[in-house]
């Protein structure tokens, strides 16, 4: 489900800094049903769910580690890994699907040179998928970092990137 | 006391056009001319006409003003609000009106909806539940809190109001269910999951009149004797799960929520969950896992979740707009006024997202019953650019599309099913002729493949199966089998799987063969997408009489594709091009066609 996979590589991951995770597990300690806030509130903090941070938090909510695991791979908003500075989502519902926005996704492959659900070396854009944001009016559509950008054609691409550093 | 109400929609729709520099606009003007005290600017949920963003409607006026522009707001202000003079430039004009149209209600699109459960979306402030109650709001509630639970349900019945999360399982028989199952704790609980891959309506809703779908499982609580509910709300609407919040706070406050409310003994709670982006979690049982934390996959039914549901207790679960239909049953007459809509098998409205080639798009609540034809010529306007019509996609990924010769077909449950398609929870999206059906069963299948959870083999499979094949025929490598492959492969994954998902995401490939079999053939047989969608089979190709040389689809060309000199025929290096088809965008001549692909011979000669 998810489109994280090991890539075999072994990878260079940023140190983690684990102060100030506590307060953010404070308000679930003892509460049942926390798993997905937990893990949401710390993607919100770290951007990513870094692995130390993961074992922090198994022990500290008294859950095991396999099961944060289990569940962060299970859903899509979930990311095991950094992410880049400029996050672009481009839309895959049916109403962008059919006015060509597959045609806009290779676009932005081509011009970035990576997949959807990776980071360019340089972490300057993760891309992505999203299923419908509600602009169906406005298909195809893409959001970077939650501007959104309407009627796209894949010749618009290259000069919207270049406008986020 | 302001002059006027200035209504700017705040939806996403009209964000993605602009509207919040419209706003800021607004906001720097009024201010600067000192006028701030004497006009009230709202952002407001969608109005629905989303193709016209961004939009303001200027009350008590009713003015309808759109595709408006930060430029356009100092005359606006001008003449408008400060001179009494409606900027004719500024309201709606197209091809379906005589002249520039003034209100809601002179525009074509909004001339055959029956606007019931979106009547406040666009006009209310969603942060206030003041401007909810004035419009009527939490009456049907206090009204609820003065009867017995099975007269509650029992008006839910004579309504016949059906589940608009997708199966249209009749509401009020669920919540007898509920009502009756023996536990010593009740969930009630809004499926606002909103899966579908082309549709947002429930979003719209939230965004909107938080507060009726809030009034709505109040009423529900009341109901099954519940004193807890959630509200699974995808993480990607922030902006509805804080207007739900902050609704929330506010019902508290007014003592509508939380202990004793409205001194009746009786006590509810809320709590909002963000889905965490699956689409199976808006399956039920998913769901209910999701809430207790644990991946969501579905698991059998029964036990039902109105016996057995959130940490196995009765749970009532329904769909966001389902529970927006409540306060409009439960209300001091209301049950008469809605049973006056809708058909037999099928009572009230429906809301739409209506969206594709489709010159209107946006959000439409129409009565039962009325026809397709009506929704996608009517209020839709009819097809984009003049293009000609070719079918509407009805129910996502777990629908059908409906043809031409089926257009009159009256949009109920019944009708919609007999037809191969489902109510289903109201994406509308519809195709031309430059919408390939083949690609358009290979895409729902991918995105149902993606999304299936991998606990039973049929659908983990099959579905892989089928997408193989699919992929084949759009690639040239189909053979006439195929068909009856991908039959059998749907047959046995529909009558096998375990959820809904896997027994509804053959619907789009079955419908697709039983409608478009002829376009099957073309790309078995000839090896050709019409359409020009399926990338392997066809080439573009500028047709020598239509060119006039105007070198504007050579600019465009991402890869250099093209040659030609000003004035001169222009030619497409078929190797070199890889059919992103802007050229064809840009072509103002339609010079530039979709022909098979020519053997190395044939392009020589
Ligand atoms: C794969 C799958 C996805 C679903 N997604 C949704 C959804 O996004 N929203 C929803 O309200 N119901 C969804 N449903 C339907 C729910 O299981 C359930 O029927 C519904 O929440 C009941 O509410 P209702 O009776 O008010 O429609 C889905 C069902 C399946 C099988
Ligand atoms: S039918 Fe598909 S989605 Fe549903 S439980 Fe089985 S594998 Fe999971
Ligand atoms: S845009 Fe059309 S008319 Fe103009 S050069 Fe290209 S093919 Fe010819
Ligand atoms: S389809 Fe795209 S790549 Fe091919 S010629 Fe046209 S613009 Fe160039
Ligand atoms: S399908 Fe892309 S915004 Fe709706
Ligand atoms: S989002 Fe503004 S009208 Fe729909």
């Amino acid at each position: 489900m998810s489109s994280e996979s090991a890539t075999g590589t072994v990878e260079q991951l940023p140190e983690v800094d684990l102060s100030g995770i506590e307060a953010l597990l404070e308000p679930y300690v003892g509460e049942k049903g926390t798993v997905i806030p937990v893990l949401q509130s710390l993607q919100e903090h770290y951007g990513y769910l870094p692995r130390p941070a993961l074992e922090y938090t198994a022990r500290r909510i008294r859950v095991p580690l396999s099961r944060l695991f289990g569940v962060a791979t299970f859903y899509a908003q979930f990311k095991m890994r950094p992410r880049g500075r400029n996050i672009i989502r481009v839309c895959k519902g049916t109403a962008c699907h059919i006015q060509g926005s597959e045609k806009v996704g290779e676009r932005v492959e081509e011009i970035l040179g990576i997949k959807g659900g990776e980071t360019t070396p340089d972490l300057r854009f993760t891309l992505e998928e999203v299923a419908c944001i509600g602009a169906c009016a406005l298909a195809p559509v893409m959001t970077i970092n939650d501007n959104p950008h309407g009627r796209l054609t894949p010749d618009r691409i290259k000069k919207i990137l270049e406008s986020y550093e | 006391m302001h002059d006027k109400h200035l209504m700017i929609c705040g939806a996403t729709g009209c964000l993605s056009s602009g509207s919040a520099k419209v706003q800021e606009a607004l906001e720097e003007e009024l201010a600067k001319r000192g006028l701030q005290d004497r006009f009230r600017l709202v952002m407001s949920g969608c109005p629905g006409f989303c193709e016209v963003g961004p939009i303001l409607v200027v009350y008590p006026d009713e003015v309808f003003y759109c595709r408006l522009t930060p430029n356009d707001i100092p005359e606006l202000i001008e003449k408008h609000l400060i001179g009494g003079e409606v900027v004719e430039r500024l309201l709606y004009q197209g091809p379906d009106v005589e002249a520039p149209a003034r209100f809601y209600q002179t525009i074509p699109f909004y001339q055959k909806q029956k606007l019931k459960v979106l009547h406040n979306s666009g006009i209310i402030d969603p942060e206030s539940i003041d401007e909810y109650i004035m419009r009527g709001g939490y009456r049907a509630f206090s009204r609820a809190l003065k009867l017995e639970p099975m007269e509650i349900i029992d008006e839910v019945k004579r309504s016949g109001l059906r589940g608009r999360g997708g199966a249209g399982f009749p509401t009020g028989l669920k919540w007898e269910f509920t009502f009756r199952a023996v536990g010593d704790k009740k969930y009630v609980v809004c499926n606002a999951d909103e899966g579908d891959p082309g549709a947002f309506m429930d979003r719209s809703i939230l965004e909107g009149d938080p507060h009726a779908v809030i009034e709505g499982m109040l009423i529900a609580a009341r109901a099954v004797g519940s004193d807890e509910g959630y509200i699974y709300c995808r993480a990607e609407y922030p902006l509805a799960i804080k207007l739900l919040k902050k609704a929330i706070e506010q019902a508290t406050e007014y003592g509508l929520v939380g202990e004793n409310i409205l001194g009746y003994g009786f006590n509810f709670k809320f709590t909002i969950k963000e889905g965490a982006g699956a689409f199976v979690c808006g399956e039920e049982t998913a769901l209910l896992a999701s809430i207790e934390g644990k991946r969501g996959m579905p698991r059998p039914r029964p036990p039902f979740p109105a016996n057995q549901g959130l940490w196995n207790k009765p749970t009532c679960i329904n769909n966001v707009e389902t529970f927006a239909n409540i306060p409009l049953i439960l209300r001091e007459g209301g049950l008469e006024e809605y049973l006056d809509v809708g058909t037999g098998g099928s009572k009230g409205t429906k809301v739409f997202a209506l969206a594709g080639k489709v010159r209107n798009t946006g959000l439409c609540e129409v009565p039962m019953g009325i026809s397709m034809r009506e929704i996608i010529f009517d209020i839709g306007g009819g097809i984009k650019d003049g293009r000609e019509f070719k079918a509407v996609q009805v129910g996502g990924p777990s629908g059908g599309c409906i043809p031409t010769e089926q257009l009159d077909l009256p949009v109920d449950y019944d009708s919609l099913t007999q037809a191969g398609a489902i109510m289903g929870s109201g994406g509308l999206v519809v195709m031309d002729d430059r919408t390939c059906m083949v690609d358009l069963a290979r895409y729902f299948l991918s995105f149902t493949q993606k999304e299936s959870c991998g606990k039973c083999t049929p659908c983990r499979e099959g579905t892989k199966r089928m997408l193989e094949i699919l992929e084949g025929i759009c690639e040239g490598r189909g053979e006439m089998e195929d068909l009856d492959r991908l039959h059998d492969l749907a047959v046995g994954i529909k009558d096998t799987a375990l959820c809904g998902l896997g027994q509804t995401c053959p619907n789009p490939v079955l419908s697709t063969i039983r409608y478009f079999h002829k376009e099957y053939e073309e790309h078995i047989n000839d090896k050709f997408c019409r359409a020009g969608v399926c990338k392997s089979l066809f080439e573009y190709y500028i047709d020598p009489e239509a060119c006039d040389g105007c070198t504007r689809c050579a600019r465009v060309c991402p890869v250099d594709a093209i040659s030609g000199e000003r004035n001169e025929l222009h030619i497409i290096d078929s190797e070199l091009c890889n059919r992103c088809g802007s050229c064809v965008e840009r072509c103002t001549r339609e010079a530039i066609k979709v022909i098979p692909v020519r053997k190395e011979a044939e392009v020589k000669s």
